[in-house]
């Protein structure tokens, strides 16, 4: 139910317009990081500011929204932010990944394969992937605008120098389409794949950095890596121990105090999907 | 190959209110081929000037000197390089060279490039009689006799035509006089203009053609 | 020996004070020049405007490219251009070697980056160009993958030297490069540099204040002084023989160099 003290969506309609154009600059230069005039919103930075005031400037009355933290929707982050817009905007809500036209997520893309009809955005903490190496924001600028990209594999030739592989996980540099280097949120590396070549129009916001960036549909999505050791995504020994899936991505879950343990899929609508689909034919 | 014009050298101190401190003066010379000329004169007569003249090293005041077909005094920094390396050899009074290298590289840098350049330079430090231990140690730490030889061993690896020897046996034993001497000999004997100062009597008996005296500037 | 770099008419202020006035040289292939002059005579600057890392307010800075011959720095080139030349045919070692190397990654990075900057995505090649380099920096190359912080600093700066050359730069620009050492450390890499821009026919432009230095690596010199050249010569011409007064003060107020 909608509360009609807000504004549709809680932003005023100035400043979803001033980041629909942000949003649409970031569509036309695929990982191309745009500054926009991030607003204060009712929850600390770190929260998914940027993630909030994207999704709130594409919302309409018609769309079907899923929110997921770490591939859940039940989390503190997850509830809190459905909750937020269902009062701002009283559009419909959904945990089946499907049947939602938007999907704002926090650190997982969901499992089941997107589709056309859709727009996942993601939350980002840190926008620019050449910060840590080079501090220097006029630096980094310059280097994403003469596509000098040499350092970010100095940080994957240290990771190797250092543990024998590239030991980076989360977070894991993207080249889009062939030109802007990209920070993809901190997914897991797991899911890099499956941005590439999406059908669905995927979205970043960062709140605090005061960035939007996108990857279109159907755009090519790289992750770098060296001829000698190419990009790899995480694999389990383990199945999922509720839905037995040995292609989603697993948290490893502690059981006891006694070391027991066992893996289960953080994608929780997909393997509810998958269990509920075993009862059926059980 | 050699020819000097009515060559003048003066210093201008113009740290110490300007003065003028003349040198030289209508200083004319012809050295050619195959002649070793010793220069002779009291010190401060300005052999060794002239000497620095002869190899660029000092700008003449006025007058021309000629080295192998260039013009010294109007060469470019580019030619004057060029004739050094192809043409003028040059043994100062003293050594300089790099702290860390080593006596054997001093003398085959001077040939780099070169296959033989190593086993020329062990050769001539054997005639120049260097101890074999030394070789491989910095001349830095050589005594004057010994820094010496190793500036007359990179001087006489090349073959070069020009030869300007400022005292090159000033602080050498009878037996290494005899055979920096019998280089020189050598070197003019194959063609080379020489001009040097030899303080030794003998040694400048055995090696000139020509004495030139000079005196100082009154 | 053809000219590789050639400075006409060259001139900075930083407001109203002129930084360099009138500077005018050439640089050819293979040859190593010194620029000698007290602090504050604009050798700094000097070098910052050939290296293509300040556009001067007058005067051209033209550089014989490898296959497109004579290019002005500022005209001729892109901002694009101009740091490709300084990653891959130019080398530029800082005085002090922190300002010049990544202290947060490897040896073997620091070395590596040019590689990969120019495209080199295989990390087996990379590791052997940097090993290699190390060695002929006359560093262990067991320390490959130790930070910089762990390093002396003589060791810095033959690191900071190998990280120039990997790509087979041919010219390198140097500000005091030795002046923040020990002096027996000078001496090492003193010896280091001169056999290196020999054995491979580099061309550098070496700013220092010290003459030793200059006599010990470079063929000629200029010798600077409120901005301006006042004398250019052959390095042993310029100090045995220093014309201008200043000079001759330079050159009487050491020890004999």
């Amino acid at each position: 139910m909608r509360d009609e003290r807000f504004n549709f969506a809680f932003l005023d309609e100035r400043s979803k317009r001033m980041i629909r154009r942000a949003l649409l600059k970031a569509i036309a230069i695929p990982g191309y990081q745009v500054p926009f005039g991030s607003r204060e919103m009712p929850l600390p930075y770190g929260w998914g500011t940027g993630g909030i005031q994207v999704t709130a400037s594409v919302i309409g009355p018609n769309d079907v929204l899923k929110v997921i933290d770490q591939g859940a929707d039940d989390t503190v982050n997850a509830v809190n932010i459905r909750r937020f817009f269902q009062r701002t905007t009283g559009v419909a809500v959904t945990e089946r990944a499907p049947e939602a036209t938007l999907i704002q997520t926090r650190h997982r893309i969901p499992e089941t394969p997107l589709h056309e009809r859709q727009i996942i955005v993601y939350q980002v903490p840190v926008p620019e992937p050449l910060q840590r190496l080079e501090p220097r924001e006029a630096e980094t600028r310059r280097m994403h605008g003469l596509a000098e990209y040499g350092l970010m594999h100095v940080k994957l030739y240290e990771d190797i120098a250092r543990y024998g592989h590239i030991a980076t996980t989360y977070d894991y540099p993207v080249m889009v389409n062939g030109r802007y280097l990209t920070a993809p949120s901190p997914i897991p590396k797991f899911d890099n794949p499956k941005m590439n070549m999406n059908p669905a129009l995927q979205l970043f916001g960062a709140g605090r950095e005061k960035r939007i960036y996108a990857i279109p549909p159907y755009t090519r999505v790289e992750s770098l890596a060296f001829e000698d050791h190419p990009f790899e995504v995480q694999r389990w020994d383990a199945a999922c121990a509720l839905c037995g899936s040995r292609e989603s991505f697993l948290d490893e879950v502690v059981t006891d105090d006694r070391g027991g343990r066992l893996f289960m899929c953080s994608d929780t609508d997909y393997c509810a999907g998958r269990q509920a689909a075993k009862a059926a034919a059980a | 190959m050699i020819r000097v014009r009515e060559l003048a050298k003066t210093f201008t101190l113009h740290n110490q209110g300007g003065a003028r401190l003349p040198v030289l003066q209508g200083v004319s010379l012809e050295v050619g081929p195959g002649e070793c000329v010793a220069l002779q004169g009291p010190s401060g007569a300005g052999k060794s000037t002239l000497l620095k003249c002869l190899y660029g090293n000092y700008k003449p005041t006025s007058g021309s000197v000629t080295v192998a077909e260039t013009e010294v005094t109007s060469a470019s920094d580019q030619e004057l390089l060029r004739l050094r390396a192809s043409s003028v050899g040059y043994v100062s009074q003293f050594l300089r060279v790099i702290p860390r290298v080593p006596a054997i590289d001093v003398v085959a840098d001077e040939v780099r490039g070169k296959p033989e350049a190593r086993q020329e330079a062990e050769q001539l430090l054997l005639r120049l009689r260097i101890p074999m231990r030394l070789w491989s140690v910095p001349p830095a730490t050589f005594s004057g006799g010994e820094q010496q030889r190793i500036n007359i061993a990179r001087t006489f690896i090349r073959k070069k035509p020009v030869l300007l020897l400022d005292e090159p046996t000033a602080s050498l034993d009878a037996e290494n006089r005899v055979t920096v001497t019998a280089m020189i000999n050598e070197a003019r004997e194959a063609g080379a203009a020489i001009v040097g100062i030899f303080h030794d009597q003998k040694v400048r008996e055995a090696v000139a053609t020509r004495i030139v005296e000079m005196e100082e500037l009154s | 020996m053809s000219v590789i770099l050639e400075a006409r008419g060259l001139a900075k202020r930083f407001g109203e004070r002129p930084a360099i006035e009138d500077v005018s040289f050439e640089l050819h292939a293979g040859e190593v020049l010194a620029v000698v002059g007290e602090s504050g005579s604009g050798k700094t600057t000097l070098l910052n405007c050939v290296s293509g890392r300040l556009r001067p307010d007058a005067g051209t800075v033209r550089f014989m490219t490898r296959h497109e011959g004579l290019k002005e720095l500022y005209a001729d080139l892109s901002e694009a251009e101009r740091r490709f030349l300084a990653r891959t045919d130019w080398g530029y070692v800082h005085q002090r070697p922190e300002e010049g190397l990544r202290m947060n990654v490897s040896a073997g990075a620091n070395v590596g980056e040019r590689l990969m900057a120019l495209g080199e995505r295989h990390y087996g090649r990379i590791r052997t160009a940097a090993t290699d380099w190390l060695s002929r920096v006359e560093m262990d190359p067991e320390r490959i993958d130790d930070s910089p912080r762990t390093f002396s600093g003589g060791m810095r700066q033959r690191l900071q030297i190998a990280r120039n050359l990997v790509t087979d730069p041919r010219l390198v620009f140097m500000d005091e490069p030795t002046s923040g050492l020990d002096v027996s450390v000078q001496a090492r890499l003193l010896d280091l540099l001169r056999s290196l821009t020999r054995a491979l026919g580099l061309a550098a432009i070496v700013v220092t204040h010290d003459l030793a230095v200059a006599r010990l690596l470079a063929q000629r010199m200029l010798v600077m002084k409120g901005g301006r050249i006042v004398e250019q010569g052959l390095t042993d011409q310029v100090l045995d023989d220093p014309q201008h007064p200043y000079t001759q003060l330079l050159v009487s107020s050491v020890l004999q160099p």
